[in-house]
């Protein structure tokens, strides 16, 4: 689950990560009554997840409150990347001198976190990854451990940082590292962290993503998910726990399993077609979870066809074609459906199959033409 | 012969009692499985299966009156990390993790305290072990299957099951078939298969199965082609999706560009590694 920012830097003010004085607004008007607490000159940002926001338009700088209300309107009323700006972040205007990269992220390949810090902050961090990776630091740390001081002062060796700023630096780094492991994040990204005019760090900009499946454990945590970002199917999918993504296709799909799904879609596409969904639901494809996936694939419009691929291993292939009959006629559905069911007492489920309008298929290859060709209004 | 279960191992199952403990459990029983114990903290003393199997409250207590060498968990993503710990502090020699949802900072602690114990962990997440005809340690369906040469190892569940099903249907059978599961941290990878593959004189050809995220299938290939003597078809799941989102496992990301299909199936048919096209395709590859 990706945090905004103001929510991220919420945690990070918790752990001791000192943030801009700001706070989050809805409407211009209180962006306005803000920008004069804080003395005048401000920056706008809009709380949209997604990368890039100041190339969009989306970060302004502000000389008075009444420019911070005219930006602040012109925000809220923006579309970032396909998402509506329905709040912003009023910060004080910070004058700094340098931009330094701070994050923590698991390391897959070593299973433990790892500290990525760089000189060079303030920019995309994978641009510069990809032009000077140099300039990349990347530090493990033991996880029943934790970080150490010396690791610490080893990464701001490393990022030459100054020696007047160790102490603070320090402590920055160990407030972002508990705010990673204590909120069970698998992002804990600063960019950039400042060192201002008065020779204060601060973290100007925050990003943190957090495990979902340890969401359990921070009730306080799962009121930050921002609906807006996923489709609306997405979360109706969530309700029923199908794993599902949307995506720009014409031929929707319905799988059991995740690597079965994305193998599927690769034969669709293999086969000239474009998938109109990931959908893993999951074991047993009992009824009720058929009729939601159905549901929530049919609400996409541009779905013209649906291939529903299910391998029965401990649920046999005939109970899944009856689950499959009772949900199709329960769901009213117009457009063409593609079975393919393989596995235990396979024949018998086609068997079964074959008395509806439902057109079977005995490979995942023949499933995937046959869709293709409905989709692009081929007659068989 | 076989890597990793066999007709000797002893199988003790953690959450033997639970819904989806106890289902999997019987279909291992009926398989032919060696289980030898449950454990359910609170319910020991009990028998299930007919009287035929001890429930005990600890692994220790399990593992000293039964000899259990090999534990499948079966319990809650929440509980999960506690049940590999308990079971790695008991020193049983192969953990079989099937739950799925588990916290990456939980797997991470586990991977950290399993490493000083030396013990084998397969998953979280997966399907686990099948050596067919002589023991089911996990959900892979035991009738897709038979015995045979090729030896398969898979991120995936359902996806593998395809592989096995369509072998079987060209009468090819399997050595063993092992899940090590779909999560970002998880315990046995590709190399440490591979090896055990390649050491395996029953297994003569090896299907691996992988998919988008992370870098095992890169590292794989590197050690195919360095110490592999054995022949290796690939399948790599993901060629389609799209960057940043999470396909289902938590581990199928594409991350910074990284974990493409598209660089895992280079790195592998660089390494002498043939590639199929789809899973079915799998079958028609291999040696008779």
């Amino acid at each position: 689950m990706k945090l905004h920012e103001y929510q991220s830097k919420k945690i990070f003010e918790q752990f001791g990560v000192p943030i801009p004085k700001g706070r989050v607004a809805n409407i211009a008007s209180e962006a306005k009554q803000i920008a004069e607490e804080l003395g005048g000159r401000v920056v706008i940002k809009s709380q949209v997840l997604v990368g890039g926001r100041g190339k969009a338009g989306g970060i302004k700088l502000a000389k008075d409150p009444n420019e911070a209300m005219k930006f602040a309107s012109d925000i809220l009323g923006m579309e970032i990347k396909g998402l509506p700006v329905r709040k912003i972040l009023v910060d004080e205007a910070v004058n700094f001198e340098q931009e330094i990269y701070l994050a923590i992220i698991n390391n897959r390949s070593n299973n433990c976190p790892m500290i990525v810090a760089s000189a060079s902050g303030g920019v995309d961090i994978e641009e510069v990854a990809q032009l000077s990776p140099e300039k990349i630091i990347k530090y493990n740390i033991d996880p029943l451990l934790g970080l150490q001081d010396f690791q610490a002062r080893d990464v701001a060796l490393s990022i030459d940082l100054p020696r007047v700023y160790w102490k603070n630096f320090i402590k920055i780094l160990h407030g972002l590292y508990h705010a990673f492991w204590e909120t069970d994040s698998t992002l804990a990204e600063i960019n950039p962290l400042v060192i201002t005019k008065d020779e204060r760090m601060m973290a100007l900009d925050a990003k943190m993503i957090i495990d979902d499946n340890a969401l359990f454990r921070h009730p306080d945590l799962i009121e930050f998910r921002d609906l807006d970002i996923e489709a609306p199917a997405e979360v109706e999918a969530r309700k029923y726990g199908l794993s599902f993504i949307k995506l720009d296709g014409e031929i929707g799909c319905m799988v059991n399993g995740a690597g079965l799904a994305m193998a599927t879609m690769d034969i669709i596409q293999q086969n000239g077609g474009s998938p109109a969904n990931f959908l893993d639901i999951g074991g047993g494809a009992g009824a009720e979870k058929v009729s939601a996936a159905l549901r929530i694939i049919l609400s996409d419009p541009k779905v013209k066809v649906i291939l529903i691929n299910i391998f029965g291993g401990i649920t046999r292939c005939d109970e899944v074609a009856k689950g499959l009959l009772s949900s199709i006629k329960q769901t009213k559905i117009k457009i063409p459906i593609v079975v393919r069911l393989v596995g235990t007492n396979e024949e018998l489920g086609r068997r079964l199959l074959c008395d509806s309008e439902i057109l079977t298929a005995d490979s995942l290859v023949s499933a995937a033409k046959t869709s293709v060709l409905l989709a692009t209004g081929g007659e068989l | 012969m076989s890597i990793l279960v066999d007709k000797a191992s002893r199988v003790l199952i953690q959450g033997i009692t639970g819904n989806e403990g106890q289902f999997h459990s019987w279909q291992m029983f009926q398989y032919g499985t060696n289980v030898v114990a449950g454990v359910t903290p609170g319910k020991g003393g009990d028998w299930i299966f007919d009287g035929k199997v001890p429930v005990f409250d600890s692994v220790k207590v399990a593992k000293d009156a039964t000899g259990a060498n090999v534990s499948v968990i079966f319990v809650p993503a929440r509980y999960a990390a506690d049940a590999m710990l308990e079971a790695a502090d008991a020193e049983i020699p192969l953990i079989v993790c099937i739950t799925e949802g588990v916290p990456v900072r939980d797997m991470i602690q586990v991977r950290k305290f399993l490493d000083q114990k030396k013990v084998y962990l397969v998953g979280p997440n997966c399907p686990g072990l099948l050596t067919p005809g002589q023991a089911k340690v996990g959900i892979i369906p035991g009738n897709i299957t038979k015995p045979g040469n090729v030896g398969v190892v898979s991120r995936s569940g359902t996806l593998t099951y395809e592989v096995l099903y369509a072998m079987l249907a060209n009468d090819i059978g399997s050595s063993t078939c092992v899940g090590i599961g779909g999560d970002p941290v998880h315990g046995l990878n590709f190399i440490d298969t591979l090896e055990l593959f390649e050491a395996d004189p029953e297994t003569d050809q090896v299907v691996m199965i992988g998919e988008i995220g992370g870098n095992e299938e890169q590292l794989a290939a590197d050690y195919i082609a360095r110490y592999m003597t054995k022949p290796v078809v690939a399948f790599i799941a993901g060629e389609s999706a799209p960057p940043g989102k999470r396909m289902g496992h938590a581990g199928a990301i594409i991350e910074s560009g990284e974990g493409t299909a598209e660089e895992k199936i280079h790195a592998l048919r660089v390494s002498g590694v043939q590639i199929a096209h789809h899973p079915e395709e799998i079958a028609s590859m291999l040696i008779r």
